[in-house]
């Protein structure tokens, strides 16, 4: 007898060959019936016709960019290594200085119902902007495009890790900080040896959800500021019409998640 | 005034919320607990046993009325007092002997490492954790928990130790080996003792002396009770005591009959009675009431 899980392998392989076999068989080039007229001919065929490439295609396409992952041949042609790297390095900074600021205040406003009301305002107003609508804003102030793609990239982080550590500082039990009140621990000890482990899981779900997110919004605004990163050469390839290098592209994306956030869903 | 080693001066509590009408738990409650003593309270689920320890504690203030520990006002918790909260209070994410050592580091700041792990390994023993010290409260059993929450609290040996509803939570076996643990400690320590508890026979087998709790709202201490058998008690042994049953009766009758009465609101001081020793007396010198107040008459005195 199999168990669950390989049972559960079996069925995901069979989706699998299901769904590319549909797919490889729908997006052969159609087979010219009759002897191409010479119109045909001079327009380079029925192939020329804008189709989905057939995962053979892409195959040959991920094998021939994994073999040289690192390769620099100019501004416009850099090796899908050196985009990632490009993309996690700038998820990476953005991410950070986020979390050097947000569990910080989080911790204040979870622990000082005044500084709660004080700035819940403010939370309130910032947070439900897009991500990306503070792009102008950003470019025009920092006047950079790679500031200002790790600016996004803050200010859309920012917000689940601020208020989940806000959450989990308030609603550390009252009886553990009574624990640390009755051992006279300074309020530091208290938040350090008590409330940031008693908080621990929910500041680190906050942490989780803002690296998700910083993930799907780097692809975008790379998009907007070029340059490098896998978002401008996504939106590259478009450009240039090579739908293979686009499909391979964005399976290399979740596996570009998986670096930086393995548990993001 | 003699200096008693905790001074309980007319106690107030009252809670007004915002939309419902001030609650006044306990109302202008006074007693007094010497050094060495053992002294447990026993009312109904309600009348305000928790609130008074957390004002002892100093973890919450009292509407009026002070406590006056060792010469010191009681202003906020502090490592002179240490607690066996009711739900134990451990914490989830520290195994059982640094639970104990959070404590003593707490108490011993300048303490070598070796030093503190050493003093929280003997407390963890002393309570019959040995080789359970690296789990965590999560894979403990109840009783465990109980036991760590109790080391945690002695091994910064207090000058006072609190205690609420310790086995409260416990099956009828494990409580009995705790118990008998508490005797141990307590007679090797001679550690001060302000313990809440809902069970007779425990606070017979454990204290010198009983606090009875009338009923809230506005509850006082209707009575204090001496409990007149020789320490160290063995729980077969003492129920052996002629005078066991007999303040065994009396404490029962309080908390079935008395301890809604009415009389009690007025009282500021709670009443001795020593129901052993009345009825160790009454049986040698029938006729002559030995004291002024009999067991079965309960009078109030304030007024
Ligand atoms: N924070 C609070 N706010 C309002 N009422 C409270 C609060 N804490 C306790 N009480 C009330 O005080 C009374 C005594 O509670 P407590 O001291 O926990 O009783 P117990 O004797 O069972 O330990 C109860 O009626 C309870 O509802
Ligand atoms: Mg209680």
């Amino acid at each position: 007898m199999l168990s669950v899980s390989q049972k559960a392998a079996l069925v995901s392989m069979i989706f699998l060959l299901v769904v590319i076999g549909f797919w490889e068989a729908n997006s052969q080039p159609p087979k010219a019936q009759e002897a191409l007229s010479e119109y045909e001919l001079l327009m380079g065929g029925a192939d020329q016709e804008a189709r989905i490439p057939p995962p053979s295609a892409i195959a040959v396409k991920a094998w021939e960019e994994l073999s040289d992952p690192f390769y620099d041949k100019g501004p416009n042609d850099k090796g899908i290594g050196i985009q990632l790297a490009y993309s996690i390095s700038r998820v990476l900074s953005g991410y950070l200085l986020a979390a050097f600021i947000a569990i910080p205040i989080g911790f204040v406003i979870g622990m000082s119902p005044l500084m709660y009301r004080a700035l819940n305002p403010y939370i309130q107003i910032l947070r439900p902007i897009s991500p990306l609508a503070w792009m102008p804003l950003a470019l025009f102030i920092i006047k950079d495009s790679e500031t200002s793609a790790i600016f996004v990239i803050f200010i859309c982080s920012i917000w689940p890790m601020l208020i989940n550590t806000a959450f989990g500082v308030a609603s550390v039990r009252r009886d553990w900080i009574n624990v640390a009140r009755t051992h006279e621990l300074s309020p530091l000890r208290t938040a350090l040896t008590v409330i940031l482990p008693a908080a621990a899981p929910t500041i680190l779900t906050g942490m989780r959800i803002s690296i998700g997110i910083a993930w799907l919004v780097i692809v975008a605004a790379e998009m907007l500021v070029g340059g490098t990163g896998i978002g401008y050469y996504v939106w590259n390839e478009w450009n240039n019409l090579d739908l293979t290098s686009v499909i391979f592209f964005d399976f290399n994306d979740r596996s570009g998640r998986h670096v930086v956030g393995p548990r993001t869903q | 005034m003699t200096a008693h080693f905790l001074q309980v001066q007319d106690l107030t509590k009252r809670f007004s919320g915002k939309n419902q009408t001030p609650l006044t738990v306990f109302d202008k409650v006074s007693f007094n607990i010497d050094k060495g003593e053992f002294v447990c309270i026993i009312g109904h689920s309600g009348c305000g046993k928790s609130t008074i320890m957390n004002t002892l504690s100093g973890l919450d203030s009292p509407t009026s009325g002070g406590v006056i520990m060792d010469g010191k006002e009681v202003s906020g918790p502090s490592l002179d007092r240490g607690i066996v909260f009711q739900n134990y209070s451990l914490l989830p994410w520290l195994s059982a002997l640094d639970n104990v050592r959070f404590g003593v580091k707490a108490r011993w700041p300048s303490w070598s490492k070796a030093q503190i792990k050493q003093h929280s390994l003997d407390y963890l023993e002393l309570v019959g954790l040995k080789g359970a010290e690296n789990r965590k409260p999560a894979q403990l059993s109840g009783g465990m928990r109980q036991r760590v929450s109790i080391a945690r609290a002695f091994a910064t040996q207090p000058k006072l130790l609190l205690l609420d509803e310790p086995f409260g939570a416990l099956d009828a076996l494990t409580r009995g080996v705790i118990q008998d643990e508490l005797v141990k400690i307590c007679v090797k320590t001679h550690q001060t003792v302000f313990m809440i508890t809902h069970d007779v026979d425990e606070a017979i087998l454990l204290s010198d002396r009983i606090l009875l709790m009338s009923n809230g709202p506005n509850a006082v201490i209707a009575e204090s009770v001496t409990v007149d058998i020789p320490k160290p008690r063995q729980r077969g042994d003492i129920i052996k005591n002629p005078g066991y049953y007999t303040l065994r009766n009396h404490l029962v009758d309080f908390l079935v009959n008395r301890s809604a009465s009415s009389h009690y609101k007025e009282q500021t001081r709670p009443l001795m009675s020593n129901p052993i020793k009345s009825q160790l007396s009454k049986e040698k010198s029938e006729p002559l009431a030995p004291r002024s107040c009999a067991v079965s008459e309960i009078l109030p005195t304030g007024t």
